[in-house]
C-alpha cells in the first residue's frame, strides 16, 4: 500500500514535469492550425474549432524556408565537424601529452567557460568585421569551430581510456597522431557523438549571433528566418508557429533518434565505449 | 640482443633518486626477471629499456648501438603490460595486426602472420573476439603475441601474470617459457614474485631500493647471496635473521676471523637437523615450540637462546618444550656484517651442498 502511494506520487510528478514540457509544443501545432482570430482569443481554444491547414502552405511561402534550411544545415554541419576536429586535438593533448604550462593552460581555458556568451557578441562582431566577414558563412561559422565546453568533456572522456593503451600504441610503433585516431578516438565514439548531437542542436537553434551577423535574405538561417512573420502590422501567430514546427522537425526527430547520447552528453558522466 | 646499462641513473625532478648507477649486461637469447619489493625500481628499469622513460644519465645500449637517445618508438621492443592495454575496440585479430599495421607491412601478409603468432600463443579459436570477451589468461596471450608481432630483438614483460589466478598464473608461465624457447627471443620480464621467477627466469637481477642487489641464476642466489637482502628475500619459507650473539660462544670456532664483524646470522629453515651430518654442522640446544604439519610439509617452530626459529624439515619431533640437542648444517648458515653484506662464508668460497 505504502508503495504504491509512493509510486503514484512519483509518476504523478514525472506526469506532470513531461506535460509542463509538451504544453509547448502542443500549442505551437494547434494554434498552426488556427484562423488568426482564434488563435489570440481568449479563453483560449486548447483545440482549433476548424483545422486550417492554409497556414502550413502559406507559412512555406511566406520566406525562402528551403535558402534558409540549407544555410541552417551547411552551417550545423561544418561548426560540428570543426569543433569536434579540434576538441579531439586539445583534448588528446591535454589528457595524454606533458608539456610545459599544460596545467596553466587547462585552467585559463576552464576560466573562459564562466564567460557568458552574450559578453563574446561584441568583440567577435568587431573582430569579424575588420576581416570584412560579416554576413558571409565565415561569420557563422568561424567563431563556433573552437568550443572548450567540447574539449573539456572529450577529456574526461579520453582519461578514462588508461595511459597503458598510450604507452602500448608507441612500443607497437604508433605515433601520437596514429594513436589519436586508430585507438583514442574509436573507443571515446560515444562521448564523441554526444558533443557533435549537443553542437547540432545549439546551432540550429542558435538566434541571436545569426541575426546579428547576417543582413541577407540569402545568408539567413532558419530561427532567424522566422522573423519573416512578424511584421509592422502584427505577428502572424498561427503561420508562424507552423513554421516554428517545421523548423523544428529536424532537431526532435534526431533527438528521438540519438537521446541516449544527448541525456549522457548534457550529465557528462564519463561514457565509456 | 644483448642490452648493457652504463652507470644510468634516473633522478625524478624533486630530486628523489629512483635508479642509482645501474651497470648490468643481459646476455642475448635468455629468459630474465627484475626481483623485488613494490619499489624496488623493477618497472622503472624496464621502462628504461623501452624507451617509455629516459635515464637523468648513463647510456643504454642494444647490442653495440646507443639507444640512449630513442624513444619507444624507435627502440622497436615489444611489450606486454601488466593490465595487457589491449585495444579494447579491435578484435584479436587485429590488436596482434596493429603493430605490423603500424610498420606497413601488406595487408594479407599481416593477416597471415597474425594467425601465425595467434597459432603460437594458442589463441587461434578466439581471432574474431573482442578483448573484453576474453578470459585473463588468454587476453595475457594475445597481449604477447601482438608483443612478438613485429619480430622484436628484445621482449619485455611487465608483471605478466599479477592478474591471474594461482593456477592459471603457473601455466602461464610456463607458456612464457616456451614462447620465449620457441622464438628464441631475449626476454625480460618484471615480478616481485620469487617463485615465478625461479621456475622460468634464466638469470634474475633483484633490485632494492634502486640498487641492483644480485644478478645471477636462480640456485646462485639461494646458495651463493652477497647480501643479508638476498638472502631473506629469495627462499620460501623466508630465511631466519636472529643476532649473532644468540650463538655467540659457538662462533668463533665456525667464524674464525670474521667472527668479530658478524652482526647478524642468516639460517636457513632447512639447516637444522637431529642427527649429525655429512656436512660441517654446529650444533645448539633448542626447545621445540609447535610442530605442524601440511601435507607433506613439516613446519617446526625452535627456541633457540630465546629466538624463535622457522625450521622446515627437522624429523619426528617427541615432545614439547623439552631441551633438545640439534646440528645446525654450516652450508645453510650465513653471518652478515652491521651493513647487511655477507662475510661468512666469505663471498668467493663457494659452499658444499648436498642436494
Amino acid at each position: 500500500m505504502k508503495k504504491t502511494i509512493k509510486q503514484v506520487v512519483v509518476y504523478g510528478l514525472l506526469s506532470l514535469g513531461a506535460i509542463t514540457m509538451l504544453l509547448p509544443f502542443f500549442w505551437m501545432i494547434s494554434t498552426a492550425f488556427k484562423t488568426g482570430f482564434e488563435s489570440l482569443q481568449t479563453p483560449v481554444t486548447w483545440w482549433p474549432k476548424h483545422l486550417v491547414w492554409e497556414n502550413w502552405v502559406n507559412a512555406w511561402y511566406a520566406a525562402p524556408f528551403l535558402r534558409y534550411l540549407i544555410n541552417s544545415v551547411i552551417v550545423a554541419a561544418v561548426t560540428t565537424v570543426g569543433q569536434i576536429f579540434t576538441a579531439i586535438l586539445a583534448a588528446f593533448a591535454f589528457s595524454k601529452l606533458n608539456f610545459a604550462g599544460k596545467n596553466l593552460l587547462f585552467t585559463i581555458l576552464l576560466a573562459t567557460m564562466m564567460v557568458p556568451v552574450e559578453m563574446l557578441i561584441i568583440p567577435n562582431f568587431v573582430t569579424l568585421s575588420q576581416f570584412h566577414l560579416i554576413n558571409t558563412y565565415g561569420a557563422l561559422i568561424l567563431p563556433w569551430l573552437g568550443s572548450f565546453f567540447a574539449v573539456f568533456t572529450l577529456r574526461q572522456s579520453f582519461n578514462t581510456i588508461p595511459d597503458q593503451l598510450y604507452y602500448a600504441a608507441r612500443i607497437d610503433g604508433a605515433s601520437d597522431w596514429q594513436f589519436l585516431w586508430s585507438v583514442l578516438v574509436p573507443n571515446a565514439k560515444s562521448s564523441i557523438t554526444a558533443i557533435g548531437l549537443l553542437q547540432v542542436i545549439g546551432s540550429w537553434n542558435s538566434f541571436m549571433w545569426p541575426l546579428i551577423v547576417t543582413n541577407s535574405e540569402t545568408m539567413r538561417t532558419l530561427p532567424v528566418g522566422l522573423q519573416a512573420f512578424s511584421t509592422d502590422s502584427g505577428i502572424n501567430y498561427p503561420e508562424l508557429m507552423a513554421a516554428s514546427t517545421f523548423v523544428i522537425l529536424p532537431m526532435a526527430l534526431l533527438y528521438i533518434c540519438f537521446n541516449k547520447y544527448v541525456v549522457a552528453g548534457i550529465s557528462n558522466n564519463g561514457l565509456k565505449g | 640482443m644483448e642490452v648493457t646499462f652504463k652507470h644510468v641513473t634516473l633522478t625524478y625532478p624533486n630530486g628523489s633518486e629512483v635508479l642509482h648507477d645501474m651497470d648490468f649486461e643481459i646476455p642475448s637469447g635468455q629468459l630474465i626477471a627484475l626481483l623485488g619489493p613494490s619499489g624496488g625500481g623493477k618497472s622503472t628499469t624496464l621502462n628504461l629499456i623501452s624507451g617509455l622513460l629516459q635515464p637523468t644519465s648513463g647510456d643504454v645500449l642494444f647490442g653495440r648501438e646507443n639507444v640512449t637517445k630513442q624513444d619507444a618508438l624507435q627502440r622497436g621492443v615489444g611489450m606486454v603490460f601488466q593490465n595487457y592495454a589491449l585495444y579494447p575496440h579491435m578484435t584479436v585479430l587485429e590488436n596482434i595486426m596493429f603493430p605490423m599495421k603500424m610498420a606497413k607491412m601488406p595487408k594479407a601478409k599481416r593477416r597471415q602472420k597474425a594467425i601465425d603468432l595467434a597459432k603460437l600463443v594458442r589463441v587461434e579459436s578466439q581471432i574474431s573476439k573482442k578483448p573484453a570477451a576474453l578470459s585473463g589468461g588468454q587476453q595475457q596471450r594475445v597481449a604477447i603475441a601482438r608483443a612478438l608481432a613485429k619480430e622484436p630483438n628484445l621482449l619485455l614483460l611487465d608483471e605478466p601474470l599479477s592478474n591471474l589466478d594461482a593456477r592459471l598464473r603457473v601455466e602461464m608461465r610456463q607458456e612464457i617459457r616456451r614462447i620465449q624457447q620457441e622464438t628464441g627471443v631475449t626476454t625480460i620480464f618484471v615480478t616481485h614474485d620469487q617463485s615465478e621467477a625461479m621456475h622460468i627466469a634464466d638469470q634474475i637481477m633483484v633490485l632494492n631500493d634502486g640498487v641492483i642487489q644480485q644478478f645471477a641464476p636462480a640456485q646462485t642466489l639461494y646458495t651463493d647471496p652477497t647480501n643479508q637482502f638476498v638472502a631473506s628475500f629469495i627462499g620460501e619459507p623466508a630465511l631466519n635473521l636472529i643476532p649473532a650473539q644468540t650463538l655467540a660462544d659457538a662462533l668463533p670456532a665456525v667464524f674464525g676471523q670474521a667472527a668479530k664483524s658478524v652482526q647478524t646470522l642468516g639460517i636457513r629453515p632447512e639447516a637444522f637437523a637431529l642427527q649429525p651430518t655429512d656436512d660441517p654442522f654446529l650444533q645448539a640446544r633448542v626447545e621445540v615450540v609447535q610442530e605442524q604439519h601440511f601435507g607433506r610439509e613439516q613446519q617446526v617452530q625452535l627456541r633457540l637462546n630465546d629466538q624463535l626459529l622457522e625450521v622446515t624439515d627437522l624429523g619426528p619431533v617427541l615432545a614439547l618444550n623439552r631441551p633438545l640437542m640439534t646440528y645446525i648444517k654450516l652450508p645453510y648458515l650465513y653471518g652478515f656484517d652491521e651493513r647487511g653484506k655477507r662475510i661468512y662464508p666469505h663471498f668467493n668460497e663457494v659452499p658444499a651442498y648436498d642436494e
